[in-house]
């Protein structure tokens, strides 16, 4: 009675040409091209894309949220990367 | 929707963190409005209720594919049913990606079909009901989507990440589910008096099990008070009822229906409608499984199943015999 599981994909769109590919969501497939073809009739019924990604959700390497602190912690105290730290007088214009 | 799949074999849970300190960040989290995602930390309770929600959301939109795919064959026109094969598209659709917001939570995708097909697990009570005429695909359209609308815009704020997501794709395309119903019903009410009959009767069917879509008053629900503090719900279910009622007695009224209930009053001084009693006998038994068409509904899925069997399993053996290689460059 069991099923044979299928893989999940991670599947990415490209909503127009200009953009980048972005996540939407996940599917089963058996290969690529059954996954590349489920996200078609998935995730652009209504043309949300021009180009589609997948991959693998096993092969995705992601960090971990419960070392979030520490991973992004290099860049809590560098403020001065933003342009809004320095204070230019308004008399000096196109800066 | 980020899956299971993405779960790294990571090391242990953060060291040092007890449950209760772990427990507070979490619901300041939650206080904070900021959204819970997949591997985030989350207290059980927290993951058991999105599980039975979002699956029993799931296998509703599934088996709602059945009440409408029987009037496929039979649409009225070839526009109709295109529209109607698009909306039953869609509703499969909406099963996915709810299946798919349930798999990153931890259970599979496998599992919860088992329980669908096995009888264990809920599904909304509506999908129950026979729809013998072309008007109950526009009823079910008109009401039963338009009170999902009403369940549903609330939950694309929901806090856990990936169901606040899915509930933001299925919204929009829900919208034209609701208008494609409403125009069948105002060419049904604008037609000859045997159509605008149909439309009554639909009405008359379909009021009643629309209002129990929202589930049991606030009074009996045994998880809408953690669950809205949780930010899983924004509203009660009785909130939803009375918006959904608001919303569509002036629909009905221009349609020139009535809606079956004769203690339904505009009460200007709340600025609502009051209705009556609803028969919450029928929504048990329904719930039960003996509605008109429990037992004929799991039926159909279980064959659909069985008879899409060997489709999965030939896929399954083609993609093993493939050599391994690296998916097709992007």
């Amino acid at each position: 009675m069991t099923d044979v599981r299928w893989p999940l994909w991670e599947v990415f769109i490209r909503s127009r040409s200009g953009l980048e590919h972005k996540h939407v969501g996940s599917l089963h497939a058996t290969d690529a091209r059954m996954a590349v073809e489920h996200a078609r009739d998935l995730y652009t019924r209504r043309e949300e894309g021009v180009s589609i990604w997948v991959v693998r959700s096993s092969d995705i390497t992601a960090s971990d949220p419960a070392d979030a602190d520490a991973l992004f912690e290099p860049a809590r105290d560098k403020v001065y990367r933003h342009p809004t730290f320095y204070e230019i007088p308004p008399e000096v214009k196109t800066l | 929707m980020y899956s299971q799949g993405l779960d790294q074999p990571g090391g242990p849970p953060a060291a040092g963190a007890s449950d209760a300190a772990r427990e507070a960040q979490f619901l300041a989290k939650i206080a904070a409005e900021e959204k819970i995602e997949p591997k985030d930390w989350m207290p059980e309770g927290y993951r058991q209720t999105l599980i039975r929600q979002i699956s029993q959301h799931a296998h509703s939109e599934i088996v709602g594919m059945l009440p409408e795919g029987n009037w496929i064959t039979r649409a009225p026109s070839l526009e109709r049913k295109a529209i109607l094969i698009a909306k039953v598209q869609d509703e499969g659709g909406h099963g996915a990606y709810l299946y798919g917001a349930a798999e990153t939570l931890g259970v599979t995708r496998e599992e919860l079909i088992e329980q669908l097909l096995a009888g264990t697990a809920k599904y909304s009570s509506i999908f129950n009901y026979p729809t013998p005429t072309w008007a109950d695909v526009g009823a079910i359209g008109w009401l039963v989507d338009g009170a999902a609308i009403m369940n549903q815009i609330p939950l694309c704020r929901c806090s856990y990440g990936p169901y606040a997501r899915a509930m933001v794709r299925i919204c929009r395309e829900e919208s034209f589910h609701q208008r494609q119903g409403f125009d069948i019903m105002m060419k049904l009410a604008r037609g000859a008096a045997a159509q605008r009959r149909l439309a009554q009767d639909a009405l008359e069917r379909w009021w009643w099990p629309s209002l129990m879509m929202f589930g049991p008053s606030d009074a009996d629900s045994r998880h809408t008070a953690q669950s809205v503090r949780w930010k899983i719900k924004r509203f009660t279910n009785d909130e939803l009822r009375q918006r959904f009622v608001d919303f569509t007695v002036p629909q009905a009224e221009f349609l020139g229906l009535e809606v079956p209930d004769p203690a339904l009053v505009w009460d200007a001084a709340s600025g609502h409608y009051r209705f009556g009693a609803i028969d919450w006998t029928e929504f048990q038994e329904v719930l039960r499984g003996n509605g008109p068409c429990n037992r004929e509904r799991l039926a159909a899925r279980r064959a659909a199943h069985e008879a899409g069997r060997w489709v999965r399993e030939a896929a399954a053996a083609y993609a093993a015999k493939q050599p391994a290689r690296a998916p097709a460059a992007a």
